[in-house]
């Protein structure tokens, strides 16, 4: 994917070559060799044992139940969750559930309506790479990494909250 | 009072210099208005009918002196010399520059204060009562759980884009004065029988077009369950709640979906996962901020003043005052002062000039310990007064119209700023509480009626809290004229409720009428000291609409 920024040992920077490519679902695979799919037409793979012969990402959707997949994330080198819109926050809890309860070790990729002004938001709960909007300057999206990140609740990033980090420094 | 610390003050300061940038980048165009509307609304800007809006949170409702002459500074530099009181502990300011914001805010945060939240589709302001810590029915004092709570919530990364805006408030007194069921998840603490410290967690309240009170899902939840179970809710909250309607997306309505014990059992199910992990809060974070609300140092006094028993039988006026005025406070010889914001037709509920601000400040100084409160009615509070300086605070207070005997009558009225101010209003709601206490400014017949709330909301969203008034008023947009419907029955507190409709809507200039009709029925049925919202509630709603229409509809009769 184009304009994407990605993790390198935690510090955030413009991936120049990223393989990943989203892939509609009435789109063929041919010739594609990193594809993103749906979920549920990674299950139809899945069922016919096609699955194997290609690295897939799979993509959620905001109403799929993170936990269908758990069974699966220890194969799967990405998974990507969908922003429809910026103000639709559910991706936040789908990627924290990823991480947290799922124990997803793999890249966690921000898709749709993805702009600097969230992305923080997006590393705290999970994220690990991030497709800005095509319109947008990945450039300038990257601001959106650095500077001033406190908050006081635990997050993925923050595995403890605020006040137990408190309490170990004084 | 909760001083901040290192983190709290990197929070903010940060906070400012983010919004700095961010307003820069929508003045020079490279944010688009839709992009920069819910980072506004999260540093509490809205756009009004004439100019913004800057809403600041006043966190459980606690002022020092201090914070609120930078208000009152705010109030002078930024705006038209005054401020706001809302319903929810909240102070705004009507007239703002979008250019200003950035420095409002950093004066702000050089006061410890914030308007992180106040607005947007996420967590808002944490509310509790305005007598916390001094109130003498407390059971346990709220705040330190109110202020961990804020951290909390304050830019938690998962719930900043909930379906809608998700309100909070929490409670410990006998009487419940934080409207604590008319919110998305009310919380009531209270000691066990070991007196340890446990929560009754409600969810599903709000007013809006679907007024509803919120239903128990834990009883006896340990305090360090806290944040944990908070986290429960909004999660399940986030995942599952509307996103396709507006007017569907508050919790209530997933609530009501999925009914109260389906809902209870998924918060279970999303608790039990990440209960007593590392988020369970910790005796020593409790303690380290308990100490912030240590209380000052209270002179021991008689509970008897001969002075002030003195000016009481001298001066009736005084009396009336502090009968209305005053509540009792833990402490003996205290007590805690309520400022009316509501003189009558000469100043919209819950305005306050930069210098009754100014003045108010020095008074907390003066006669307290430099503490004010924000009171849900909108008006302001003194926590800890000796009852031997009553008197010549009353003096100073009356000299500012400050000092208005109604508190809990009729013309303490709650009003939303309606259509003068907010673009959502279809009525302008300020002219209708102007007429009302314009016509019932007799304090003899006021205190005579006794315990009586009006509320008044602009439109159905509600923010006069007009379902929980024992008289509720919603004004109403019918082909561009605007009416006003009349709720009566409803209440706030342990024995919240919602209002009944007494029949069709009004026009603005029929509704003091209408309210001194209602008053007639209540006066000719009362039974001895029985207030109002008792009377409708034992003889039900249909002598009221008889008092009310019959002779409206006799005069139409007549003219036809």
């Amino acid at each position: 994917m184009n304009n994407t920024i990605g993790l390198k040992n935690g510090v955030a920077v413009v991936l120049q070559e990223d393989p990943w490519c989203l892939v509609d679902d009435d789109q063929p695979l041919d010739g594609i060799s990193s594809p993103i799919i749906s979920f549920a037409r990674w299950q139809a793979l899945r069922e016919t044992g096609e699955e194997g012969q290609l690295s897939y990402g799979v993509l959620l959707g905001p109403d799929d139940d993170p936990e269908a997949i758990a069974p699966w994330l220890d194969t799967l080198p990405l998974i990507a969750l969908e922003f429809p819109s910026f103000r639709d926050g559910r991706a936040y809890t789908q990627a924290n559930l990823l991480r947290t309860r799922y124990g997803y070790k793999g890249d966690l990729r921000a898709t749709g309506d993805v702009l600097r002004d969230q992305l923080g938001l997006m590393r705290h709960c999970g994220f690990s790479s991030f497709a800005v909007r095509e319109d947008r300057s990945v450039s300038e999206a990257l601001k959106g990494l650095f500077g001033f990140d406190m908050i006081y609740a635990r997050s993925v990033t923050n595995p403890e909250p605020l006040f137990r980090r408190r309490s170990a420094k004084s | 009072m909760y001083r901040y610390d290192q983190y709290d003050h990197a929070l903010v300061q940060a906070r400012v210099a983010q919004f700095r940038d961010q307003v820069a980048r929508r003045l020079s165009g490279e944010l688009s208005e839709e992009e920069f509307l819910p980072l506004r609304l999260q540093n509490g800007v809205y756009l009004q009918r004439h100019a913004y809006m800057l809403r600041v949170a006043i966190p459980y409702g606690t002022l020092s002196s201090n914070q609120l002459r930078a208000l009152a500074r705010i109030a002078e530099d930024y705006d038209r010399d005054y401020g706001h009181f809302t319903t929810r502990q909240n102070i705004q300011f009507n007239w703002i520059e979008l250019e200003q914001v950035p420095d409002i805010l950093q004066l702000l945060a050089d006061h410890e204060m914030h308007a992180i939240q106040t607005s947007g589709n996420c967590v808002r302001n944490i509310t509790t009562e305005a007598f916390a810590g001094v109130a003498g029915d407390e059971l346990i004092d709220p705040r330190p759980l109110a202020e961990i709570l804020r951290q909390w919530s304050t830019v938690n990364p998962e719930f900043l884009f909930l379906p809608r805006k998700f309100k909070i408030a929490i409670s410990s007194s006998e009487m419940d004065r934080a409207a604590i069921r008319a919110h998305d998840v009310g919380l009531y603490l209270y000691k066990g029988e070991n007196g340890e410290m446990l929560l009754r967690v409600m969810v599903g309240g709000g007013l809006g077009r679907t007024p509803i009170l919120n239903e128990m899902i834990r009883e006896a939840l340990p305090w360090q369950h806290l944040l944990t179970y908070v986290e429960a809710v909004l999660r399940v909250y986030n995942r599952y709640g509307r996103r396709d309607n507006k007017y569907k997306a508050r919790i209530k309505i997933l609530v009501k979906a999925l009914g109260i014990e389906a809902f209870a059992q998924e918060v279970e199910r999303e608790w039990e996962q990440i209960r007593d992990g590392v988020a369970e809060l910790t005796s020593e974070e409790y303690t380290r901020v308990a100490q912030n609300f240590q209380a000052p140092d209270y002179e021991r006094i008689d509970a008897i003043d001969p002075d002030f028993g003195a000016w009481l039988a001298r001066d009736p006026a005084f009396s009336v005052w502090v009968q209305n005025n005053t509540r009792p406070h833990k402490v003996s010889g205290y007590s805690s002062v309520i400022l009316s914001t509501k003189p009558g037709a000469s100043a919209p509920p819950g305005d306050v000039t930069a210098e009754q601000m100014r003045v108010v400040a020095d008074l907390a100084e003066k006669f307290g310990f430099g503490e004010i409160r924000v009171a849900h009615e909108q008006n302001l509070v003194l926590p800890d007064v000796r009852k031997r300086d009553l008197y010549a605070l009353w003096k100073a207070l009356r000299a500012q119209n400050l000092a208005t005997p109604n508190i809990g009558l009729l013309t303490d009225v709650i009003s939303c700023p309606g259509g003068d101010y907010c673009s959502l209003a279809s009525t302008r709601s300020l002219p209708v509480a102007k007429a009302i206490q314009e016509r019932f400014d007799d304090l003899d017949f006021l205190h005579d009626l006794g315990e009586l709330s009006l509320n008044i909301s602009g439109c159905v969203n509600a923010c006069g809290h007009h379902h929980i008034g024992n008289i509720g008023i919603l004004g109403v947009d019918k082909n561009g004229e605007e009416f006003f419907q009349i709720t009566i029955g409803g209440a706030q507190g342990k024995d919240s409720s919602i209002g009944k409709v007494i029949g069709p809507a009004l026009r603005a200039e029929e509704v003091p009428e209408a309210i001194g009709r209602l008053l007639s029925v209540y006066l000719s049925y009362r039974e001895v000291e029985e207030r109002f919202v008792d009377t409708v509630r034992r003889i039900g709603i249909a002598p009221f609409k008889e008092g009310v229409y019959q002779r409206e509809t006799a005069r139409v009769e007549a003219s036809a």
